[in-house]
């Protein structure tokens, strides 16, 4: 694309501009003289990588740092914001990625925290939760406002953020990675909601790693890399292929199934597996689901938030207790073994958190490599620094880790190359079956094709991979059989070459039955 | 090293650069503290500059150290263990009554267990005492705090029934009945270094190694570090945890000998309050009570800083009031300072938001693209 974007600017429906935005940190150019405008009661969607210098971008514009240069012109007017609170006082507000809610207090006490509303005898909660309730039908979410955010599953706690966001009149929106924990049919409320704050004249800024959905939503695209933006165009000119081509700067493809091997013996089998639903008895979120993997082969799972794909994954790892089934691997019952002696035995799960679940952050990158693997290099009772240390490196440049060295402490990698952290400590197991649960979770494009095609290297070695996933985009990557999970149970089964059609019916998520449903009530009632 | 984009690793790579004074006087602070309280009582009296004081200062020291390394245990897990001070107690209580001859009615008979058995039962019964703090704690799902709270009046009572509130006083034992030596530990000297010194010593290089170089060291950080990330890794955080008690129980049971030792007398209150000293020395060294962090060098200087400081204010005729209120005060400047610098590491991750505080902080957080989505 062209180097020098096209810069149209548009002084009537432009509510905000930032003109010639710089930011250095030392000596490093976060933010190399950005133009960027928010249009009036337009969504305009700031597309890039990690890295490419959006967060920083919005940072500036929402008065969390100030710029190094540059203006930035609200209404005309030129301003400087103070701080988070200065520029919220003046209409912008913005919802982080990162959850910022107190799981111990409940769903009103969240939306209106700093700034309860007062009544005659101290806080009025009935008028408190008068709004929740409608922010709640708004969102379309059943969330009595009295549930604790800790009994919420995250894509509702998600929800919860973003009613927060909405319950306070702003005149724009910043919106970062909004829907990454929602199913589609949250996200189709989302995007109403969105519709209807634009009708109204909000202006909206959208960030998010699912591309097609943002594309749905998009007024305005513009693509951000390396601190500079690279294009900038009408969503009516653009398509997917235009977004990742200026993202990344290349054709970008997540890969197709590796072929050219038979596949070995069942490696991994489940056989009638149910797992109670932890808040309730009588449920189970996994209902006597069977399933057989191969070595060598790759299994997708797909299906929405709540389909039981977690819990499924965990159960068969050994987190979770079934209730009923057997897991076997390789032919041999493995379900009365803990999380240890699977791995031991060559079953590793990699979670879907990687803050909470899959690293010690209070370790260094080489020490989170090894943690599972701690046995290979124990000689007699002590740890053998300089075997660790081959082990280390080699599985850095085996799942082509960015970092330091083994030593740099782990927060200061990337979110991809933390997740590439976590399979590679699973990986330095040499396992036979490998789970991972929304392995791209959170991590740009360019991460995602990098754990693809390492997942499908080693597929291609006689791992068995069977990983989880809600973006039909990746079911149709390397995944030689798609799974759609529903309601603890496996509603379709796929081979590489479905269509997304088939998989969103399957998964109880396609919108066109909804609406079909809706016109059968109506022509009942008639 | 790998194919490391320089745009990558450009953040861990400044803030190496980076290093300043400042950063050198954060890490290294308990031991500058400790110079500078032996320069500042040396300047103040003739007397504490000594080979002799330094000894005597180090045997009060050893009681408090050997108890923070078992402490240390506990907090880089997570945990806090409230019951070391009665657990000490308890053992010299436990090693009176068996230096006493125990009496067994049925036979008729009154046994004197040699002072290796007494020493070998005392550390077993320090154990139990940690088995039970393990297993309320990592089965039973009480917390920590209140789980060795709780031990700790259990465990001090039994030490008040057993002796009736009463002191054993004769520790000697008696040449004829095969037990004598006790006092070996509390007065004798090796190299003319006090015993007590020499187990703390040992005690410390084996935590050290334990640490440092064994499986079990790595379980512990990563499972106090992030539990569920540990059990995931097939880590056996249960049993490590179990243990981590059970050791801290252990090196209190030692204190408790080399303390009634020294006194050649066994008092069901003696170590009152002690646990809370070798809480403050293991975070006056700095390891983080949330866990994962700290090391067994750090804990010692904790526990020297404690010691040579109350030490040089008796020296020094500062009133038993003042002492207490040093103390506390330098344990509060220590929580003070390690809440600064983890703030710097622990925080960076997840909140880049803040206001612009040090150019290094911002730096990491936009050069480093993981930061970039966390922070939003």
């Amino acid at each position: 694309m062209n180097a020098a974007p096209e810069f149209e600017p548009a002084p009537g429906d432009t509510v905000l501009a930032a003109r010639h935005i710089v930011k250095t940190y030392g000596g490093t150019h976060a933010l190399k003289g950005v133009n960027f405008d928010i249009r009036r009661g337009k969504v305009t969607t700031l597309f890039g990588e990690n890295g490419a210098g959006k967060s920083t971008l919005m940072k500036i514009l929402s008065g969390v740092t100030t710029p190094t240069s540059g203006t930035i012109e609200l209404d005309g007017q030129s301003v400087t914001f103070s701080s988070a609170s200065d520029a919220r006082d003046r209409g912008i507000s913005i919802i982080h990625q990162e959850l910022s809610l107190a799981p111990n207090l409940s769903v009103r006490d969240n939306i209106f925290m700093g700034r309860e509303i007062r009544g005659a005898t101290g806080v009025d909660f009935a008028e408190e939760a008068r709004q929740t309730r409608r922010l709640m039908a708004d969102l379309e979410e059943d969330i009595d406002p009295l549930t604790l955010v800790q009994d919420l599953r995250l894509g509702q706690q998600q929800i919860v953020e973003i009613a927060r966001a909405l319950s306070v009149d702003s005149r724009i929106l910043i919106m970062d990675e909004p829907t990454s924990a929602l199913s589609a049919t949250e996200v189709e409320v989302l995007f109403r909601v969105i519709r209807d704050l634009t009708a109204r004249g909000v202006s909206i800024v959208y960030i998010s790693h699912h591309l097609e959905e943002a594309l749905q939503i998009t007024d305005h695209a513009v693509v951000l890399r390396d601190g500079a933006i690279t294009a900038t165009a009408n969503a009516r000119h653009i398509n997917l292929e235009w977004i990742v081509r200026n993202m990344v700067g290349e054709n970008f493809d997540l890969g197709s199934p590796p072929t050219g091997y038979a596949f070995g013996e069942v490696a991994l089998s489940v056989e009638d597996v149910s797992v109670p639903d932890a808040s309730s008895s009588e449920r189970s979120v996994v209902d006597r689901l069977s399933l057989a993997v191969r070595s060598g082969e790759i299994v997708c799972i797909y299906g929405l938030m709540g389909a039981g794909r977690t819990e499924l994954l965990e159960c068969i790892a050994g987190r979770l207790q079934p209730s009923g089934g057997r897991i076997l691997l390789g032919g041999n019952d493995i379900s009365r073994f803990g999380i240890a002696e699977r791995i031991a035995r060559g079953l590793v799960l990699v979670p879907e958190d990687r803050q909470r679940d899959g690293l010690v952050q209070t370790m260094s990158v080489g020490a989170n490599l090894s943690l599972a693997s701690i046995g290979a290099f124990v000689r007699g009772m002590l740890l053998s620094r300089s075997q660790e240390r081959t082990l280390v490196e080699a599985s850095i440049r085996d799942v082509h880790v960015k970092t330091a060295g083994g030593s740099a402490p782990i927060g200061s990698l990337s979110g991809g190359n933390q997740q590439k952290v976590v399979i590679g400590k699973m990986l330095t197991t040499n396992p036979r079956v490998m789970l991972l649960d929304e392995p791209s979770r959170g991590i740009d494009i360019g991460a995602k094709a990098e754990v693809f095609r390492l997942l499908s290297e080693r597929a291609a070695r006689g791992l068995a991979v069977v990983f989880s996933t809600s973006e039909v985009a990746e079911c149709l990557s390397i995944a030689h059989r798609i799974i759609v999970m529903h309601r603890g149970r496996i509603s379709a089964e796929f081979g590489g070459d479905a269509t997304k059609e088939e998989i969103m019916a399957a998964s109880g998520e396609a919108v066109v039955s909804d609406h079909e449903e809706h016109r059968s009530h109506h022509r009942d009632r008639r | 090293m790998t194919d490391a984009s320089p745009d990558r690793s450009r953040s861990p790579r400044v803030s190496a650069d980076g290093f300043s004074l400042a950063k050198l006087l954060l890490e290294g602070r308990a031991f500058f503290a400790l110079i500078a309280i032996i320069i500042v009582f040396s300047l103040l009296s003739p007397y504490y500059f000594s080979v002799g004081n330094f000894l005597t200062m180090a045997s009060h020291v050893a009681i408090f150290g050997i108890l923070a390394v078992g402490m240390l245990l506990v907090i880089l897990n997570g945990g806090i263990d409230l019951s070391v001070g009665s657990t000490l107690g308890f053992s010299g209580v436990i090693a009176g009554f068996l230096m006493q001859g125990v009496q067994l009615t049925s036979f008729g008979v009154i046994l004197y267990p040699p002072v290796w058995v007494v020493a070998v039962l005392v550390c077993v019964l320090g154990a139990l005492v940690g088995l039970v703090n393990g297993v309320l704690i990592a089965w039973l799902k009480v917390p920590a705090f209140v789980a060795t709270l709780g031990m700790l009046y259990v465990v001090r009572g039994a030490a008040l029934l057993m002796t009736n509130g009463l002191t054993y006083n004769d520790l000697g034992g008696k040449p004829e009945l095969g037990n004598t030596g006790f006092e070996w530990l509390g007065f004798n000297r090796l190299l003319d270094i006090p015993i007590g010194v020499l187990v703390m010593a040992v005690i410390a290089i084996i935590g050290s190694i334990i640490l440092n170089r064994t499986a079990f060291g790595r379980w512990l950080y990563a499972s106090g570090g992030n539990e569920r990330a540990a059990e995931l890794s097939g880590v056996p955080v249960k049993q490590v945890q179990v243990s981590v008690y059970m050791l801290s129980g252990i090196c209190a049971a030692v204190a408790g000998l080399i303390l009634s030792s020294e006194l050649t007398s066994a008092g069901p209150t003696a170590g009152t309050s002690y646990e809370l000293t070798a809480i403050a020395a293991v975070v006056i060294g700095g390891a983080a009570l949330t866990g994962g962090r700290g090391n067994i060098r750090g804990t010692l200087v904790g526990a020297f800083v404690i010691g040579f400081l109350s030490d040089g204010l008796v020296i020094i005729g500062v009133s038993a009031y003042w002492q207490t209120v040093f103390t506390g005060a330098v344990i509060v400047l220590a929580v003070l300072l390690n809440a600064i610098q983890y703030r710097r590491r622990v925080k960076l991750p997840s909140t880049a938001g803040g206001s612009p505080t040090s150019p290094q902080k911002d730096k990491a957080t936009t050069a480093d693209p993981a930061l970039e989505k966390t922070a939003g």
